[in-house]
């Protein structure tokens, strides 16, 4: 009985999922074993080393580069088997990256979240046209969205962005580094607005960071890589573990679990 | 998404300009006609002198229509070039495609002199250069796409385009170097680009290709606005990155390639009037950009081609050259403004 209901509560999973890069000549592998479940109304954080791979697991969760071994299955189907235009439908992602210059409005940027929904020429419907407002309104952001996508700030990018993943309507967001070029006071709101999304609308969020303390504050679970193990849980749980001391292989920092956060030595 | 009612009047403001123009192109030139006679003469068939007949339907009226057909067709592909590569100075130069039509013709121009005499005539006829310029296009196009196959990074293939350019820009400089001057003037001119002596076969040819590649560039508007994003995005939005590309590639390569087959090799077009496009609409929406687009391509064109043609006069200039006196002011000033592009 149990197991039936944790089944139907999982989105996504990954089932003994090596990841890494193949080429003809070789197989590089990253990481391999990673068993993860990303449940429904979570916020989940993915922290590690820089270069550890961190990249590379959100792209092969996405579905950009496939698995070496193992599989991911979303809603109980493996992500293979998905038609581009259909994962479409169930996964969005939010990068880091610049947009290439446009006269796009930010009206226009959500409005392509809509895309695989609309017809062969992108007219939108009025169904569209609500879910872009609805998406406007949950990011509280209707006073951007008549401005060009270069005469907002980063951080205005960055949440319209993801109201541009919101009006794509899919069950999970996968956020690469979203609060990397913020001030603390955008990444406090961010984190609050991805918080208040998973809780009010059900989805999976899953974002990898750096602000680790920010992290285990605002996240429901944690997903912690090492050089030696993937692990997942709760925040709390994993400060008890003891884990956050061989994140980083380096004898200048200690964590203090009192607290939640890093000293240097 | 549908067109506000500025870009409403905008669009009917461009069809007038564009028939107007058309009128107007026809009736100036070395013998001014009426605009009334080429009313009259277009619509009823009846003009009071017959000199004014043969030359609106055997001279004026074949040069306005291909004016319009590379005009718009050069537009359409440098505004596909500038999305797919997200750089605002693609074009179809960019990836080579007319350097391949140079190369082609020039093998045929320059080349033929080591060929007994009665091969090089069948050659050199105008159709000999059409084949040998498409088919020039045509293998630079087919040289691009395979080692776009190779690279993700769509700057290198840009690059990739650049460097074919040189390279069949070197051949034909050894080329040249080893050519009577009469061949070279041959060669010459046609690099000038010419949109008159083209007869109306081969319009209905021209027309035929441009048509293709055009549909094909309307079919990849939702593509084509996902890419805005960039790559990556536009594949979360359920686009198929290498399909888009491909059709945009074979769409731009059937425009330029075509066109530079019959018309010779026309700067600044493709280039500069999706800017101009941009610029008046302010907006990336490419099915605004594309009617947009299409009517400047014709209007730029037709103007180009009123101004060449020398008003009164028996001399007529080279297109490139107008095309060129027009078009890099706008780069430079577009440049120097650093807008949106």
């Amino acid at each position: 009985m149990y197991f039936i209901m944790t089944q139907q509560n999982f989105t996504i999973q990954t089932h003994n999922l090596s990841i890494g890069y193949k080429s003809k000549s070789e197989m590089i592998t990253i990481a391999q074993n990673i068993n993860l479940n990303l449940e429904k109304g979570k916020l989940i954080a993915l922290i590690g080393e820089n270069g550890i791979g961190k990249s590379t697991l959100l792209k092969t969760i996405t579905g950009i580069i496939p698995p070496l071994f193992g599989k991911i299955t979303l809603l109980n189907k493996s992500l293979q088997s998905y038609k581009p235009l259909d994962l479409a439908k169930e996964l969005s992602i939010v990068l880091t990256e610049k947009l290439p210059p446009s006269n796009l409005t930010v009206y226009e940027i959500i409005a392509l979240g809509r895309q695989p929904y609309t017809n062969w020429l992108g007219t939108l419907t009025d169904e569209d046209k609500i879910k872009i407002e609805e998406a406007i309104a949950l990011t509280e952001i209707q006073h951007l969205v008549h401005k060009k996508h270069d005469e907002i700030s980063d951080g205005q990018l960055q949440i319209a962005l993801i109201a541009r993943a919101l009006a794509q309507d899919t069950s999970i967001i996968i956020l690469d580094e979203p609060t990397t070029h913020l001030d603390l006071v955008h990444k406090a709101t961010l984190l609050k607005l991805l918080q208040k999304l998973t809780h009010e609308t059900g989805k999976i969020i899953l974002y990898s960071t750096h602000d680790i303390d920010l992290a285990i504050q605002m996240a429901d679970e944690l997903i912690v890589f090492t050089p030696n193990q993937i692990v997942q849980d709760q925040p709390c749980n994993l400060i008890q573990t003891g884990i956050f001391n061989t994140l980083f292989d380096t004898e200048h920092l200690t964590f203090d679990a009192s607290i939640g956060k890093f000293k240097i030595k | 998404m549908s067109f506000t009612k500025k870009q409403n009047l905008l669009f009917i403001l461009l069809l007038v300009a564009m028939v107007f123009l058309f009128l107007v192109n026809i009736s100036l030139g070395s013998v001014a006609i009426p605009l009334k006679e080429v009313i009259n003469g277009l619509f009823s068939q009846e003009m009071s002198k017959e000199s004014w007949e043969i030359i609106l339907w055997n001279f004026r009226f074949p040069k306005a229509i291909t004016a319009i057909l590379v005009g718009t067709g050069l537009s359409i592909s440098g505004l596909l070039m500038q999305t797919l590569f997200r750089n605002p100075l693609a074009g179809p130069y960019v990836l080579g495609l007319s350097s391949g039509a140079s190369l082609g013709v020039a093998f045929i121009i320059l080349g033929t002199g080591f060929l007994p005499t009665f091969i090089s005539s069948i050659f050199l006829s105008n159709y000999g250069l059409v084949v040998a310029s498409s088919l020039g296009s045509f293998l630079v196009l087919m040289a691009v796409l395979l080692v776009s196959q190779k690279l993700k990074d769509t700057m290198a293939i840009l690059i990739v385009g650049l460097m074919f350019g040189s390279f069949t820009s070197a051949i034909v400089s050894v080329l040249s170097y080893f050519s009577s001057a009469e061949k070279l003037q041959k060669f010459t001119f046609w690099s000038m680009g010419s949109i008159s002596n083209l007869s109306w076969n081969e319009i209905l040819l021209l027309s035929v290709f441009v048509l293709v590649g055009i549909g094909i560039s309307f079919m990849v508007i939702k593509p084509l606005n996902a890419l805005l994003l960039g790559e990556k995005y536009a594949q979360s939005i359920g686009i198929n990155y290498k399909k888009t590309r491909f059709l945009i590639i074979i769409a731009t390569s059937i425009l330029a390639g075509s066109i530079t087959a019959f018309a010779g090799p026309i700067a600044f077009i493709g280039l500069a009037v999706p800017h101009m496009a941009k610029l008046l609409f302010q907006t990336s929406n490419h099915l605004v950009l594309f009617w947009s687009t299409l009517l400047l391509g014709a209007i730029v064109m037709l103007c180009c081609d009123t101004i060449a043609q020398v008003p009164e006069n028996d001399i007529t200039l080279p297109i490139n050259a107008i095309t060129s006196v027009i078009g890099a002011p706008v780069v430079i000033w577009l440049l120097v403004k650093k807008k949106r592009f």
